[in-house]
């Protein structure tokens, strides 16, 4: 219950706080003169004389929004009619209608903090007063229980720890995003269960996101859970795959992702837990378990979550997020359904024929030499190999038609027994000519570290109608 | 302060549902003169295991009615799948792999 305000003047403070000694004498006059309630934060012995409310539960101060001490109010029925912050002559007489007040004082100081906007009390206070506006079930856990080792046996962690959901963190997690806590984010496969914000709020605090990752967290889901990116199949096929998550806009500098040095790797908090937290959803919400409805025969480890960022401002060519027709600087996350990465060395070419040769000989190799129109492919370029395609000018168009072009394979070589391996397309296609990749199926993102030219190849899933289209989906706040 | 003893709990991030639990239908007695669907999820080969199936089921008396899903990577849609419940009285999926 929000504490009701007195009628008359309101007076919140604290006794470590210069200025709010400072306006003692005034408090008293006020007091002398109509109807004053003075509510304190640390001692309720203060000001002397004036019979504080002791407010050291911060109760009146968090519900009332007190953001600074001294706080002055004026309440009539109960409804605040204006308020004042700090010490400031002209508006405590424009609040009172009395002129003259503190004539010994300065005219103006600045107030102090309130003790209720300190981040380790408002997040406590938050879990007080507003942890019944929140829907999930609250699990209780039993005096001696452990709160990590509960996450594990009630069969909600992807293996590793998880931080704990209390409501204080769900609430402070709420906080990074706009979104209303009820609103339904998506259905999430396999169960297709409609999930709120809350709910993926509650497996962002698990995954270890901060509050401004949420956000990308819910668009990826967006992203995820419809018919093209179909993270249905992309959750239960036999192959290795899983969703992985490109950011790109100025919301990657923002909450501090990595586009540069070790970019699929360890380190980066927002890398790390945004992928984990969408995998998180899938598994507790969705009901998406491995070995259940996920079938993978191997997986790879990226299924822990594998989100990364463009590096854009290194790059020659323009952002990722243009392929789904988005304009350069708009925040986006794009899910692309692929294995785990592998490097392509190449630290001889300085022409592009050469490079984009060598590329093409790594991306051969998707899911199988033979294999050709049905797998997807996604090419990391990193830094030192864009540059031999920036200083001879190739845009990422000429760089892509190359490659299609050199992977456009005689039928001779894909049918079954062709280099004595059984594996392969049947012997009535050794006439045609095949490309490796469907219209579309190859695409092209730039990031790592400045030193080593090296790039990297996530081999691809079934693409399309008949698997996963990539998508791209705007980042709301 | 409160943050101790009130925070005893987690917020349950799973979908705090419980699985629906339905009976299996009982087993046809007789295939004479009965329906059975075949559905082939369209994986490679799922044909040729179909095609066989097809030819021992119509030797035993069955009627054979042939469906296949767009793609084996998504759930069949929902007007194939009501599609077989109303016009078979059995089906069997070719699962492929």
């Amino acid at each position: 219950m929000k504490p009701e305000l007195p009628s008359g003047w309101v007076a919140v403070v604290k006794r470590d706080c210069p200025t709010c000694e400072l306006v003692t004498p005034v408090l008293a006059d006020l007091a002398s003169r109509g109807t004053l309630s003075v509510y304190s934060q640390d001692d309720p012995d203060f000001p002397e004389g004036l019979a504080a409310h002791d407010d050291r539960d911060l109760e009146f101060s968090y519900h009332h929004g007190i953001e600074s001490v001294p706080t002055l109010l004026r309440v009539e029925g109960g409804r605040e009619h204006g308020r004042t912050e700090g010490w400031h002559r002209g508006d405590w007489e424009a609040l009172t209608g009395i002129s003259g007040l503190g004539e010994t004082l300065p005219d103006w100081r600045p107030g102090c903090g309130s003790l209720s906007q300190l981040p380790e009390r408002r997040a406590a206070l938050r879990a007080r007063f507003e942890t019944q506006t929140l829907q999930a079930r609250q699990v209780p856990l039993a005096p001696l229980e452990d709160e990590y080792e509960a996450l594990f046996e009630r069969g909600w962690s992807d293996g590793l720890p998880l931080v704990p959901p209390t409501a204080s963190r769900v609430l402070q997690m709420l906080e990074g995003s706009s979104r209303k806590p009820d609103e339904v984010v998506a259905r999430i496969p396999p169960d297709l269960v409609p999930c709120s914000v809350e709910k993926v709020a509650i497996n962002a605090v698990m995954a270890g996101c901060r509050p401004e990752y949420l956000p990308v967290v819910l668009s990826a889901l967006e992203a995820a859970c419809n018919d093209e990116f179909n993270m249905h199949g992309v959750l239960c096929t036999t192959m290795p795959v899983g969703p992985i998550l490109i950011v790109n806009g100025p919301i990657r500098r923002r909450i501090g992702m990595n586009s540069g040095k070790n970019v699929f790797g360890q380190g980066n908090r927002a890398n790390l837990s945004i992928g984990r937290a969408l995998q998180l959803v899938i598994r507790n919400v969705g009901g998406g378990r491995p070995g259940e409805v996920d079938r993978a025969t191997h997986g790879n480890p990226g299924k822990l979550g594998l989100c990364f960022a463009e590096d854009e401002e290194g790059s020659p060519w323009e952002p990722y997020s243009c392929y789904a027709g988005f304009e350069p600087g708009m925040d986006t996350v794009s899910l692309f359904t692929a294995e785990g990465p592998r490097c392509i060395v190449d630290q001889i070419s300085r022409e592009p024929e050469s490079l984009v040769r060598s590329l093409a000989a790594g991306l051969r190799s998707v899911a199988h030499p033979k294999a050709v129109v049905g797998m997807d492919a996604l090419l990391a370029i990193g830094p030192e190999h864009a540059r031999v395609f920036r200083e001879a000018g190739w845009d990422k168009a000429r760089l892509l038609a190359r490659l299609n072009e050199i992977l456009t394979i005689p039928g001779e070589e894909l049918v079954r027994g062709a280099g004595g391996i059984a594996e392969g397309l049947p012997e009535r296609l050794r006439g045609a000519t095949l490309p490796k990749f469907r219209p579309d199926g190859l695409r092209v993102v730039h990031c790592g570290g400045s030193a080593g030219l090296f790039s990297a190849i996530f081999g691809g899933w079934a693409g399309g109608a008949m698997g996963s289209q990539p998508v791209t989906v705007e980042i709301r706040p | 302060m409160s943050h101790g003893e009130s925070e005893r709990f987690l917020l349950d991030p799973s979908n705090e549902s419980q699985p629906a639990i339905r009976p299996r239908l009982p087993r046809l007695a007789s295939l004479e003169g009965r329906t059975i669907g075949l559905l082939d999820i369209a994986k490679a080969r799922g044909d040729l295991f179909l095609d066989h199936l097809e030819g021992r089921l119509r030797d035993d008396g069955a009627v054979v009615l042939r469906f296949s899903k767009p793609t084996f990577t998504k759930p069949a849609p929902l007007d194939l799948r009501q599609k077989i419940a109303v016009e078979c009285d059995a089906v069997v999926e070719a699962l492929a792999d």
